[in-house]
């Protein structure tokens, strides 16, 4: 029998490999263009202050210097989300965050553009800051947005999704904790790097190393005030996303007025330290949970709360808020659930998306919580899961449908394959293991602004060579989108991948796709791709139908040939299919697209959590623990991941494998720590991210619940693996020392701390103790979906 | 702003340029040359993104001046290729998935290279300390690891 792909399923490289191998792939500060100018800006020293004069005379004085701007001439507000559009390109009245930027040059050099900014003087009048949730939280400090005092409130949410008291109130055991997770940032080794070219016809080009060129492009034309279509947005090969290159930045605009100002071509590279302060990585969130559970361990209900702290502006804050109360469910059966969250300002750089965004920590609570309610019962750690697992093709509480679910085969094997069982509190001391799991969207079922359009397009063109193009906006990041897209085309017209033409992701040559965020591209941009390759598939079918005297219903493509299903020999190669139908059809183009079916529940804030798939994914990590220094190794990971179906398991892995790397360096070193409102260590060498030396061996474990919906039945995996690997490393190390540590990062001096309060006959934890007050309002009731009973 | 002549060989062709004193070796490739394979990641020295080999040895590119490769042979990515065929490392790190961005890449490839010309049959906690001072932020390591050990082991055959 044949096999039924012949080109998905099976491993493959990027098809960009080479290039990336020889150094020739061009990254955005790779690209200079004839009398390129070096932009740079000015950034606050202030972490909260009044601008009251901005002298820069001396400046543009300055040889060499041929723009100097301010937030004068960039007025116009803007935000990624349109609900929170507060900042500006440059800061204008006032400076919210240390490394703000306040004012910006273009110059014939670096060093000449250096001096220019020595030469701006800025006149500042300095108030109090706000550095915490709790500051943020008081009545008393400055609004960091808006007039007078009060509490710095971005927006707060309190929703309650069945009868959560009676759940309680039918609870055997009920168990409440705190917890807290550091923010922490995405630190890819490529700086961000923008370059402007301003053509004396009018238009407007703009290379950037941007994970969202449609909503650059779209905030271009709105702040330069530039009809969308003289806005050209190429987003270049990315040198490392993980969602800190998803918002739109200062100096992208920057550079694009620059450039207008001058009429000649202005790039802006981002420095290190800059990177840190531009950030709008993982949100602090502090946490509290309570859940009552049934003696045989099914939950009966939970409560939630999160506090987040958003930094000084608003970026995608309002759908992280959302999203750390929208998940719980999408792994455990949780019949009555309210979520109440906030999110604060600090004068502090502002927190956005990353990797897994807004879930790995209320995950990172449950799971330890989870543990720790099952070694109350009487259950091991896998028991307690299994035995509130989601169920697939059901609805949870809080209105997500999850379709294919692959959990419970996820955290068997990963059970199995690392004997957790054997090891699980039998390790000698000092040793442990620990199990967690998470679930992930595959891909936003609503765009960033409200449209009905298709959320990808995907265009493909055949030359009369037979070469295929493929033409879309979706971002390769490194995650290898470029390579999904030409495998699932690859696919069906029995093509190589590597034997595709892929133009993506600019603005002019490409169709929409909304980006590369919510791991959306290999569900969204792939089944687009999808239908485009079937509308070429069915031209040429038809074709060779017609000159093999065969219906179309019997033909193949696979080995760069259409024949007849089981006779090989009778066909044509793609070559001479592909005239025979440019002589039916004349050009060979075709088009696609895909827009999520409409998911959204019946209240305000559903828009966030919803997705056509979600992924499954279980973890066991295993350490080793030295009780003096607290110093905790990671042995070896163990991660099983319901993919739906793998259209490449080279990259798959590669995805789960720089997963756990992402979260382990979470989970153990990495915090974007201040004191008080200032950076601790905007370097490399203070934020301390896994080397060679710490990264354990890790197995892949792929579980193919093949997705009724996703494209061959593959969900997401570029972020969902991230999620069980902190906690479990937390359980791992409470099963070793016998301590909890309910923060992140899990540094050495948490444990020897917890250590010794567990030698003193305490309870051997370490982790926020209280609250602050706040009222989250009454929460907005909201009927579980029809059909979902309560046990 | 002092200048001087800097000569060195890069890539197997000697170069004379005239710089400032306080021109880096990255800045000497990057801009001078258009040797834009060589990354930067910090310009501190912390990540390794912009390691080039000085006469076979690895070298953080952004801490050298260009002065003080005066006299000296540089090997960029651009120069890794023997006779137009890619190193070894070039393919197999391509084949086994140990790029994903990229942007590590050359410098993890140039490090590995001299490693395997060093000590031709390095264990895994070898090549782990070789190539502790490159970060990689996408694939965690292990693909990386076992790419240059089958190079290694092809090569001990």
């Amino acid at each position: 029998m044949e096999p039924e792909h012949t080109v998905v399923g099976r491993p493959r490289p990027r098809v960009d490999a080479m290039a990336q191998t020889t150094g020739r792939l061009r990254y955005a500060d790779d690209l200079i263009l004839p009398g390129t100018l070096i932009g740079r800006q000015l950034r606050s020293p202030h972490a909260h202050a009044l601008i009251t004069a901005i002298d820069t005379s001396r400046a543009e004085e300055l040889e060499g210097v041929l723009a100097v701007i301010t937030g004068r001439h960039l007025p116009t507000p803007y935000g990624i989300l349109p609900v929170s559009e507060d900042e500006h390109a440059l800061a204008v009245e006032k400076v919210r965050y240390v490394g703000e930027p306040v004012a910006a040059v273009a110059a014939l050099d670096a060093e000449t553009a250096e001096e220019a900014l020595r030469r701006i003087r800025v006149d500042y009048e300095p108030i109090v800051d706000v550095a915490t949730i709790g500051e943020a939280l008081t009545e008393d400090r400055p609004r960091i947005h808006g007039d007078g005092v009060g509490p710095n409130v971005h927006r707060r949410v309190a929703l309650e999704f069945g009868d959560v008291d009676s759940g309680f109130a039918r609870a055997d055991h009920i168990r409440e904790d705190l917890f807290f997770f550091g923010g922490n940032t995405h630190a890819a080794l490529e700086l961000h790097a923008a370059l402007a070219s301003s053509d004396p016809d009018g238009k407007l080009t703009v290379w950037s190393s941007t994970q969202v060129p449609h909503y650059l492009q779209r905030t271009v034309a709105k702040v330069l005030d530039l009809a969308m279509n003289r806005v050209r947005v190429i987003a270049t090969p990315s040198g490392g996303g993980f969602g800190g290159k998803t918002d739109l930045f200062s100096h992208e605009l920057v550079a694009a007025k620059l450039s207008l100002l001058t009429g000649r071509p202005v790039k802006i590279t981002l420095t290190r330290e800059e990177v840190f302060y531009t950030h709008r990585g993982r949100h602090p969130v502090l946490m509290w949970l309570r859940t009552g559970f049934r003696s045989d361990g099914s939950i009966t209900s939970m409560h939630l709360r999160t506090h987040l702290d958003g930094g000084a502006y608003g970026s995608y804050g309002m759908a992280s808020l959302y999203y750390t109360g929208a998940l719980q469910t999408s792994t455990y059966r949780i019949p009555n659930y309210r979520f109440e969250g906030v999110r604060v300002f600090t004068n502090k750089p502002p927190c956005g998306p990353k990797r897994g965004h807004g879930t790995p920590q209320p995950r990172f609570a449950l799971e330890c919580h989870l543990d720790q309610a099952a070694a109350e019962l009487g259950l091991d750690p896998a028991a307690i899961r299994l035995r509130n697992a989601v169920e697939p093709h059901t609805m949870t509480v809080n209105h997500l449908r999850v379709t294919s679910c692959g959990l419970r085969q996820c955290i068997e094997k990963v059970v199995e394959a690392s004997a957790f069982d054997a090891k699980y509190g039998h390790l000698r001391p000092g040793h442990g293991v620990g199990l967690a799991v998470g679930a992930y969207l595959s891909g936003a079922g609503l765009p960033i602004y409200f449209n009905d359009m298709p959320q990808s397009e995907v265009q493909i063109k055949v030359d009369r060579g037979g070469g295929v193009t493929v033409y879309s906006m979706a971002v390769d990041i490194g995650q290898g989108s470029t390579t999904m897209l030409a495998t699932v085309v690859g696919e069906r017209l029995g093509l190589e991948p590597g034997e595709l033409a892929m133009v993506t992701a600019d603005t002019d040559l490409t169709p929409v796709d909304l980006g590369s965020y919510s791991s959306r591209v290999t569900f969204m941009a792939g089944n687009a791709a999808l239908k485009a390759a079937d509308g070429i598939r069915a031209m040429v079918f038809e074709a060779v139908a017609e000159e093999l005297e065969a219906t179309v219903a019997d033909l193949v493509a696979a080995h760069g040939r259409i024949f007849v299903r089981g006779t090989p020999e009778a066909g044509m190669a793609w070559t001479d299919a592909v005239r025979a139908a440019t002589e039916r059809f004349g050009p060979l183009v075709a088009a696609g697209s895909y827009r999520a079916p409409d998911l959204a529940g019946p209240y305000r804030g559903s828009g966030v959590g919803i997705s056509p798939a979600y992924s499954f994914s279980a973890a066991v990590v295993e350490v080793e623990c030295d009780r003096d220094t607290g110093m905790v190794e990671v042995k070896k990971v163990w991660l099983a991941h319901d993919i739906g179906r793998a259209i490449n398991p080279l990259a798959v892995e590669g995805q789960i494998e720089g997963s756990v790397y992402m979260a382990l360096g979470e989970a153990l070193f990495e915090e974007q720590a201040f004191r008080r409102t200032l950076h601790r260590g905007p370097s490399l060498l203070d934020y301390k991210m896994p080397t060679f030396l710490e990264m354990p061996p890790v197995e892949s474990i792929l579980v193919e619940s093949v997705d009724p919906e996703g494209p061959f039945g593959a969900k997401e995996v570029g972020q969902g693996p991230l999620l069980p690997v902190i906690p479990a490393v937390a359980n791992a190390i409470h099963d070793a020392l016998g301590v909890r540590i309910d923060e992140v990062p899990i540094t050495p001096d948490k444990i020897v701390a917890a250590l010794r309060d567990l030698g003193r006959g305490g309870p051997g934890r370490v982790g926020p103790t209280d609250l602050p007050d706040f009222d989250f309002g009454r929460p907005w009731p909201v009927e579980p979906p029809e059909g979902f009973g309560s046990p | 702003m002092a200048k001087r002549i800097v000569t060195l060989t890069v890539n197997g062709a000697t170069t004379q340029l005239l710089l400032p004193e306080h021109r880096t070796l990255l800045e000497l490739l990057r801009h001078e040359l258009g040797l834009v394979g060589t990354k930067h990641g910090c310009d501190l020295g912390e990540c390794g993104t912009c390691t080039v080999l000085v006469d076979g040895r690895p070298v953080l590119s952004c801490l050298t001046l260009a002065a003080q490769a005066e006299g000296r042979s540089v090997t960029t990515i651009e120069g890794l290729a023997r006779d137009g065929r890619p190193d070894r490392l070039q393919t197999v790190f391509a084949e086994l998935g140990a790029a994903q961005c990229g942007y590590c890449t050359p410098a993890m490839l140039l490090t590995a290279r001299a490693l395997l010309d060093a000590r031709p049959d390095p264990s895994r906690d070898d090549i782990k300390q070789a190539l502790a001072g490159n970060l990689c932020r996408c694939t965690g390591y292990n693909k990386i690891l076992d790419a240059v050990e089958m190079v290694a082991r092809e090569s001990a055959v």
